[in-house]
């Protein structure tokens, strides 16, 4: 995926969003999946995590957070998720990512004082492939957080428009 | 405690299934597990089968958990059933709606199966 709005240095009251949006998926990942995420030693090649599972949310927050991972890392999710073993996971992957990505920003939007009641939630968007642009608005930050689920790159995009 | 009718309501067939393992980890025996993809499926389900509990998320398309909760008034085969709320909407605001709409339990995803556990037994004992 390329970004319109590559993730640039938070700012102001945004700065510590990172943070937020690092314990939210590990709270998700702990508590759903059993699994503690990790912190790689390097970026990630983006080119290989073709699948993105994308929550906006709207009011007095208007963004979008987009989880990106490969195809192995999702079955293995959903696996864990379901209790089920890894050649058991079938089409029910998009719904995981879905609600994986759906629990991660509502549990961020709710570390947020005074936010979770003026902010909405869209049901999640997973899209499969690379090869596309994500165009936000001129200007909006984004934020970035790069994981390691069982060793596999997990990356978390929050991009802020208001 | 009695087997029970339990009826999921969620858009994700995932949470649903997950949701489903907690009760039974939780030591619900269950008789019987419907489900149903929104407030309105919900609803259709309920009109042919009576249930003694239900547990429904609130962000859902074509009628959310909300909606839904208030339409229970007119169903007979929810009559005094208790419903839980499983949700990512984990305001105060959202629990205290929830509440109001005739809800008697609420739980944030993500969540334990513990958590299950201690919010439905209060739940089906009658004790909320």
């Amino acid at each position: 995926m390329k970004s319109m709005t590559d993730p640039v240095a938070a700012k102001g009251s945004h700065e510590n969003w990172i943070s937020l949006i690092e314990v939210s998926a590990r709270e998700v990942f702990e508590l759903m999946l059993s699994s503690r995420l990790t912190l790689p030693e390097s970026s990630p090649d983006l080119s290989s995590l073709g699948l993105t599972s994308m929550v906006g949310l709207t009011g007095q927050l208007c963004g979008l957070l987009s989880i990106r991972c490969d195809g192995k890392a999702a079955a293995l999710m959903t696996s864990k998720m379901l209790g089920v073993p890894l050649g058991q996971v079938g089409p029910e992957v998009s719904d995981a990512l879905g609600e994986i990505c759906n629990m991660v920003a509502g549990n961020f939007k709710n570390k947020i004082a005074g936010l979770g009641d003026g902010c909405l939630l869209s049901p999640p968007t997973v899209i499969t492939g690379t090869d596309y642009n994500l165009h936000t608005l001129v200007g909006s930050p984004g934020l970035e957080v790069n994981m390691l689920f069982e060793g596999l790159p997990v990356v978390i995009t929050l991009q802020i428009n208001s | 405690m009695d087997s029970v009718r339990a009826l999921i309501v969620d858009d994700s067939s995932v949470m649903r299934k997950i949701v489903e393992r907690c009760l039974r980890q939780a030591g619900i025996e269950l008789k019987q597990v419907l489900e149903a993809g929104n407030g309105v499926e919900a609803l259709s389900v309920l009109k042919d089968n009576p249930v003694d509990l239900i547990l429904c998320d609130i962000n859902m398309p074509i009628m959310d958990g909300l909606e839904f909760v208030k339409q229970l008034a007119g169903v007979p085969n929810a009559k005094g059933v208790p419903v839980v709320m499983i949700t990512t909407e984990g305001s105060e605001a959202h629990v205290v709606q929830a509440i109001s709409c005739g809800a008697k339990g609420y739980i944030r995803k993500p969540f334990t199966a513990e958590q299950v556990k201690e919010h439905v037994i209060p739940v089906l004992a009658g004790k909320t």
